[in-house]
């Protein structure tokens, strides 16, 4: 086993025990409560009258849209962790390297925030 | 079979052994910081808090336990009961899971990975699939606009988390939360640590993480005045337990955050006699508390924002000045030959 | 060591199972949840190859924000599934064209490493035993492989600027809050004081 395995072996128990604990404490309570489920209390929980329909419907565009830039920045993100840990070592060149590639997403960054994709409304 | 003793099951049984203890202690320890939120919440309004189960009611997270799982379990109807049941699973394993990293003391932790820092980003952004899966699977209105809402803000803030923490590496040169802590010991004690250098990215962090945990003034997920209980308006008994124990320890391990990141992990706050004796699991733990002690008081202090402004300052506010300061940062390493060879 | 290979079965064995699952399951829902299921497992494969950052960044890109933007879609998108189902055969043919270019790419990449099994290590850049896998890529990938960098960074925005052009539409009856304005506002420009006289009212 190589050196790095051994350091997740641990980790992987350690995510096993926690699921362990996390199963334990959702099953106890359907084995010692008390249970007698009745159907208005099984009713989706409204302000005092019956659901009217489905609960789940179309909403705006938006939700997709903070999404999408999400991804795009959390790419961005991913690209500079190898930066920062290699920082010291990847001298000028590097660095101008990637503030190329930052200076090029800011562009995209004002396009977006001049077009108002950023105005929650 | 005197191999597969050695070499198998005895490593396995101290694992094991070092995993429970830890999360014992992790689920103790939290259990208080519940009862601390409380306390202190109770003192800003001059309440007195809980203070009847045990001598100054520091029993009172054991009896909420207890009542927790002698309550009736109720699926709704309408729920798609796997997702349903999945969702609060989801949500306290990966808050328990972030722990396996977090160096409490010099050595002291449970898995030494190289990419630590990335490994509790990872865990970060994947908390908010338990509020997505819960509204979705309550099949009702309010868990429904509680999901929405939820999953649109703690992915905005993310991103300047991710920022902020790469400010930090650009300073230490590693993933490894261990080798953060140890870049900033130095002979300055605590104005060596990165608080003071990095002051602006401190107070980013320490907001995003307000609105990643979706803790009051950024409760719009639970806003009871409008959503009643936001996605878990279905859930009761040890279901709601496991949202609300998901919630305080990722609290508790955004707290361990920027304990390791701009105030020194374990190292005393100077570098002589007295301060020096402290075990570092002292020092770690106050620190923790003087952070998650801002938490209660915020949670105290400041009124609901409003969503418009919520995603305001997310996206106009924090991600760009996040962004200046990686830059600035990095040019300033690099020109004052400051960076980490 | 018998450990790797055991977690190798199982990361593999589940990522196959529920990559099956993520097609075969009747609730999109539950598809895009074996989805993640199958990225963490092919995290978990990535892991045991020693590719730790690799593993770490595909669950924060792809689980904790591809799938993110997946699961929005197909929860919220109130499609009517009895719907789609029946168009499942028209897709066939195009389905089954995807199918077959992956299978001979696949039998390219294997049938390669039959015939050559050296070819695979002359082309890449050693990996080096002293420094951590992050490391190792930050030290090539932002200098040696700068023009794939940079049209990475050219690729992010286009989809930036894709994704905006698509999506957004403005409500013109929005009504904004502009935070310069409100705090620009003061007693003197905002109020103004004024006699009234009795029994006439004020006369705008």
């Amino acid at each position: 086993m190589s050196e790095i395995l051994k350091d997740y072996l641990p980790l992987v128990v350690f995510i096993a025990v926690a699921m362990g604990i996390g199963v334990a404490l959702l099953v106890v309570p359907f084995i010692v409560a008390y249970s007698n489920p009745d159907p208005e209390k099984l009713s989706a929980y409204e302000c005092g009258f019956n659901a009217f329909d489905d609960a789940r419907m179309k909403f705006d565009v938006r939700f997709y849209l903070v999404a999408i830039l999400f991804i795009i920045f959390d790419l961005e993100v991913a690209f500079l962790f190898p930066w920062a840990v290699a920082f010291g070592q990847i001298g000028l060149f590097g660095f101008w390297s990637m503030m190329v590639f930052l200076a090029v997403l800011t562009i995209g960054f004002i396009y977006e925030w001049r077009k108002g994709a950023l105005e929650w409304d | 079979m005197d191999e597969l003793w050695t070499t198998y099951l005895w490593p396995l049984i101290v694992m094991v052994a070092q995993s429970v203890l830890m999360l014992v202690v992790l689920l103790i320890a939290i259990a208080y910081i519940l009862y601390a939120d409380r306390k202190i919440w109770a003192a800003v309004q001059l309440r007195r808090g809980p203070n009847v189960v045990g001598p100054w009611g520091l029993l009172q997270s054991f009896a909420d336990l207890l009542k927790f799982v002698l309550k009736e379990p109720t699926i709704p109807a309408g729920a798609n009961k796997g997702v349903f049941l999945l969702a609060p699973f989801v949500t306290c394993v990966l808050a328990l899971a972030a722990w396996a990293v977090i160096p409490v003391s010099a050595g002291w932790l449970i898995a030494d990975i190289n990419v630590g820092v990335l490994y509790i980003f990872a865990i970060s952004s994947l908390m908010v699939y338990g509020v997505i899966m819960a509204g979705w699977a309550s099949n009702s209105k309010y868990p429904f606009l509680a999901a929405l809402r939820s999953a649109a803000q703690m992915v905005s803030y993310e991103v300047s988390i991710g920022f902020v923490i790469i400010t930090v590496l650009l300073c230490v040169g590693s993933l490894n939360l261990t080798e953060v802590v140890e870049a900033q010991d130095g002979k300055y004690g605590m104005f060596g640590w990165y608080w003071l250098p990095l002051f602006p990215m401190f107070v980013i962090f320490f907001v995003s993480a307000l609105a990643e945990t979706n803790r009051p003034p950024f409760d719009l997920v639970e806003a009871e005045s409008e959503l009643v209980a936001g996605f878990m308006v279905e859930y009761g008994s040890t279901p709601y337990m496991m949202f609300m124990l998901g919630e305080y320890v990722a609290i508790a391990t955004m707290c361990a955050m920027g304990t390791i990141l701009f105030l020194g992990g374990w190292l005393p706050p100077f570098q002589v006699a007295p301060f020096t004796w402290v075990p570092g699991i002292v020092w770690f733990l106050l620190k923790l508390l003087f952070i998650f002690f801002m938490f209660a008081l915020v949670k105290a202090f400041v009124p609901r924002y409003r969503y418009d402004q919520l995603m305001r300052l997310g996206w106009k506010v924090f991600l760009p000045a996040s962004l200046a300061m990686v830059v600035i940062v990095a040019g300033v390493l690099q020109y004052a030959n400051l960076a980490p060879k | 060591m018998i450990l790797p290979a055991l977690f190798f079965y199982l990361f593999a064995g589940v990522c196959v199972a529920s990559a099956f699952m993520v097609i075969a399951s009747r609730n999109p829902v539950h598809s895009v949840l074996f989805l993640i299921l199958t990225f963490v497992n092919a995290s978990g494969l990535f892991m045991l190859l020693g590719a730790e950052f690799l593993a770490m960044i595909l669950i924060v890109v792809y689980v904790g924000a591809v799938a993110v933007l997946f699961l929005f879609v197909v929860m919220m998108l109130d499609v009517d599934f009895v719907e789609l189902r029946q168009g499942f055969l028209n897709y066939l043919p195009v389905g089954a064209l995807v199918g077959i270019v992956v299978l001979i790419e696949l039998m390219l990449v294997l049938g390669g490493a039959v015939i050559s099994p050296g070819a695979a290590k002359s082309i890449v850049t050693p990996i080096p035993q002293d420094i951590s896998n992050t490391g190792a890529l930050g030290l090539v990938l932002y200098t040696r492989y700068i023009y794939f960098f940079q049209a990475a960074g050219l690729i992010l925005l286009v989809a930036m600027i894709g994704a905006i052009v698509l999506t957004l539409h403005h409500r013109p009856s929005a009504k904004r809050q502009s935070i310069p304005a409100q705090n620009a506002r003061n007693t003197a420009n905002s109020i103004e004081v004024r006699k009234v006289a009795s029994g006439e009212g004020l006369q705008p």
